[in-house]
């Protein structure tokens, strides 16, 4: 593997919540050997399954989770498996691991047992509210990580009869796991100075805790709470929506409305193109705004000439997104220097020129079902040492043999 | 007590709002020296974040932004006003004294300016470069500008938020300038550790809206493999639980105004609980018993679970359902989970740094603990040119004298 970890060697004791930190890690080119229980990990019953048939090969959770790794089956409940995983970490780098506070210290195989043996081991602990302390023990889910942590306060509707909302895409465990994956790498740095290990403890709750932007820091500095807005940020005051239904029936972000005298005369300029200028009654405002440096938001109160150019030219692109087909809106008005966006579902952004042109969709191979499949691609693209999936996820103890070889 | 970790490192800093300053954040977090750039002539307002609310009661302008302080804590600011030659020269020593250069310009910014990879390469040979905007600096849309919004929407995450029958939601803030933030952190600490194996510098070219699309999980393989797509009658609904698959999941209304409590039953027995505590014969129905049973109706047993929640407070609920080992929380506000959440509060979460105009300013600390050589956050964002002295005098070398000049005349 060519990828900027390559040579170092990670031992995943994960479930659902810390598969993505191995992924990561694999993807760019450590060696990650994910210890499963004999029948393989839990994930490996989630769907969706290829064909939606069931089978612990097919699921496609598992499959997109983890790429890149090794599966060692290992029946930690057996004092024999259990010296095998302690052989494992012993040559380890990284031993990364979700599993429950208390888990790992009754299977003897905690950081207190292990860096004995390998003082440079990196043990990364993730867990929902840390090792220890208040709420440690609570049962949890990503809906509950991101309900109690934040995040869904923010998300929502301007309707507040309808619940706040949890994002899709089990966003509580992966915030975890990207602080789980920075934390590892600063300890792999600061292993280079000092030739120790330590280890690394990272609480979901308090991930989503300060992954929420606004919501924190205007309670923090200033006492205020922001409310959830349709498809827009939640705010502290009621913003304007931006979210407009497109002639097609997808959905556009309309973004920051014109303000300087340049904007105007494109905004015009546009409107004359698609030939919409009759219809839209407000056009000589965007006239007047032409004649503007820019338009002064704080002066908005006393000036109302000014709030009505600028209110023009926000209904402006309103009026023109809800005309377009919502690609049309997208890229017309990007090209004319507005930062506008098309919301895509996420296959469509799969198909899009752009992110095919970089190559991010990637194939990838299942030689055992002599099929070749489209995964998602790099989220970063590095230059020299580079991302890549050379393997599917494996198959459940494809690689025990190999990997205990040396130790039996 | 002051963070060690990554006290050897240094970073030439141009990033700025959230996408780009939350990354060098938690290399500064963590005792990195970060150095900020800042154009002195339009006061350092490339990141519009300076000088905007929130602000602490009775303070306002450009060295009391709330958002700025909180993404800046524990940096160097300095001013260069590049346009001139002296500070184009005084850049050029940072540079090549620097393990990285980070920015989160629109594509082509750095190079216009004369500071391309090719250039800061000439620099510094091994220089670590790591640029992050919207769509990468590669490919049809490399002119298109975005913010937060715009890369969720475009990445699918925007789509992907919502409930059945209703637009998307969405995210109700940038939830991409945070994650596009962790993974800059994460490109920067990789690629210094293949430099520290190899001598290879190299650049990273971060196009968020893909570190986006990366995060919409196995949805997308549903549609890459069995061709079903998330655009489809009744879909998304994101409160439930599609993969896996677990009823009742979502957010029910509790007693009070606009008060919401998330409940999740992973089995069967997890809901044989909650339906003995919901104690209505409805809940007892044997064709609740199983998932699939559940999963047959979940509109009706979502209704029977409103009707309950509605009656008691959410901190009710929560205590009810905790005690028998359910899933159950709050949806809190801010004020909830920052001031009256045990855990956050246990975890040492929300330091108070010392800004030098703001004074005491509570911040976002780090959600990991490292047991050797944690993070520290004391020192608030720098104000416009803060450590101009420091920074040109003890890391560049140049004396008191030519740093007047400097002054003087405009350079920084």
């Amino acid at each position: 593997m060519s990828g900027p970890l390559a040579g170092v060697k990670v031992i995943e004791f994960c479930d659902e919540m810390g598969d993505w930190a191995g992924k990561l890690l694999a993807d760019m080119g450590a060696t990650v050997m994910k210890v499963e229980p004999p029948g393989g990990s839990r994930t490996r019953g989630y769907g969706p399954f290829l064909d939606d048939i069931p089978g612990p090969e097919r699921s496609l959770w598992f499959w997109h989770y983890n790429t890149n790794k090794q599966s060692v089956v290992l029946d930690v409940a057996a004092a024999r498996d259990r010296l095998a995983f302690a052989a494992l970490v012993a040559d380890a780098d990284v031993l990364i691991e979700d599993a429950p506070p208390g888990r790992m210290a009754a299977l003897g195989l905690d950081w207190s047992d292990l860096q004995t043996t390998n003082p440079r081991l990196i043990h990364v602990s993730i867990t929902a509210f840390g090792r220890s302390g208040p709420g440690t023990g609570d049962a949890f889910t990503d809906l509950t990580l991101l309900a109690g942590g934040g995040p869904a306060w923010s998300c929502g509707y301007d309707d507040h009869s309808l619940p706040p909302v949890r994002g899709g895409g089990n966003q509580g465990y992966q915030t975890a796991c990207h602080y789980a994956v920075m934390a590892l790498l600063v300890a792999l740095l600061e292993r280079d100075v000092s030739g120790l290990g330590q280890f690394v403890e990272v609480n979901g709750n308090a991930a989503a805790n300060v992954t929420t932007e606004a919501s924190s820091y205007s309670w923090l500095v200033a006492g205020q709470t922001v409310q959830r807005q349709t498809g827009r940020h939640a705010g502290v005051n009621p913003s304007i929506n931006t979210q407009i239904r497109c002639a097609d029936g997808r959905y556009a972000t309309t973004g920051l409305p014109p303000r300087r005298g340049d904007d105007f005369r494109r905004m015009l300029g546009w409107l004359d193109q698609l030939g919409f200028r009759a219809e839209f009654d407000q056009w000589p405002f965007l006239e007047l705004g032409m004649e503007r440096d820019r338009i002064d938001l704080a002066m908005l109160a006393e000036d109302p000439e000014a709030a009505a150019i600028f209110g023009a030219g926000r209904d402006c692109v309103n009026f023109i997104a809800a005309r377009l087909p919502a690609y049309e809106f997208f890229t017309q008005g990007q090209e004319r220097g507005f930062q506008v966006g098309i919301v895509y579902s996420p296959e469509e952004m799969m198909e899009d020129p752009h992110f095919k042109a970089r190559g991010f969709p990637t194939a990838v191979a299942h030689p055992e079902l002599d099929r070749e499949f489209v995964y998602p691609g790099a989220p970063y693209a590095f230059e020299k040492s580079k991302w890549s999936i050379q393997r599917r996820a494996p198959l459940l103890g494809e690689d025990t043999d190999e990997a205990l070889a040396p130790y039996r | 007590m002051e963070a060690t970790a990554l006290s050897h490192l240094r970073i030439c800093d141009f990033t700025g709002q959230l996408a780009g300053a939350g990354a060098t954040k938690f290399l500064a977090a963590f005792g990195a020296e970060v150095i900020r750039i800042e154009d002195p002539v339009a006061q350092g307002r490339w990141d519009i974040l300076r000088g905007i609310p929130p602000f602490k009661p009775g303070q306002a302008g450009l060295e009391y932004g709330g958002a700025f302080n909180n993404h800046n804590v524990e940096k160097l600011g300095i001013t260069l006003n590049l346009r001139t030659d002296r500070a184009r020269d005084v850049l050029r020593k940072l540079v090549s004294v620097s393990d990285v250069v980070s920015e989160n310009f629109a594509a082509g910014v750095l190079d216009r300016w004369g500071f391309g990879y090719e250039e800061l390469k000439r620099i510094r040979p091994d220089i670590i470069y790591v640029s992050n905007c919207g769509f990468g600096h590669i490919g049809p849309y490399v002119r298109y500008k975005t913010w937060g919004p715009i890369v969720q929407a475009v990445s699918g995450l925007t789509f992907s938020s919502g409930l059945a029958g209703q637009p998307p939601a969405g995210w109700g803030y940038s939830y991409m300038d945070h994650t596009g933030a962790y993974y800059m952190a994460m490109a920067i600490l990789m690629a210094i550790y293949h430099r520290n194996r190899t001598g290879e510098g190299q650049w990273v070219d971060m196009a968020s809206t893909e570190a986006g699309a990366v995060l919409n999980g196995p949805a997308l393989l549903d549609y890459t493999v069995n061709g079903r797509p998330l655009r489809r009658p009744g879909s998304p609904d994101s409160n439930r639980s599609q993969y896996p698959s677990l009823a009742p999941h979502g957010i029910y209304p509790a007693a009070g105004e606009d008060n919401w409590v998330a409940i999740a039953c992973r089995d069967d027995e997890e809901w044989n609980r909650l339906a003995e505590v919901i104690a209505v014969p409805r809940a007892a129905d044997d064709r609740y018993k199983a998932l699939a049973g559940r999963l047959t109706d979940e509109d009706e047993l979502d209704r029977l679970l409103c009707e309950w929640t509605r009656q008691r407070t959410a901190a009710e609920t929560t205590g009810l359902l905790q005690s028998r080992g359910i899933p159950v929380t709050p949806v809190r506000r801010p004020g909830e989970r920052i001031d009256a959440d045990p855990n956050t509060g246990a975890w040492g979460l929300w330091p108070t740094v010392q800004h030098a105009a703001m004074g005491a300013v509570r911040v976002d600390g780090m959600p990991v603990h490292l047991s050797r050589t944690d993070w520290s956050l004391n020192r608030g964002a720098p104000c416009l040119g803060e450590h101009n002295d420091h920074v040109l005098r003890e890391i560049l070398g140049y004396s008191t004298a030519e740093i007047a000049g400097f002054r003087a005349d405009g350079v920084i």
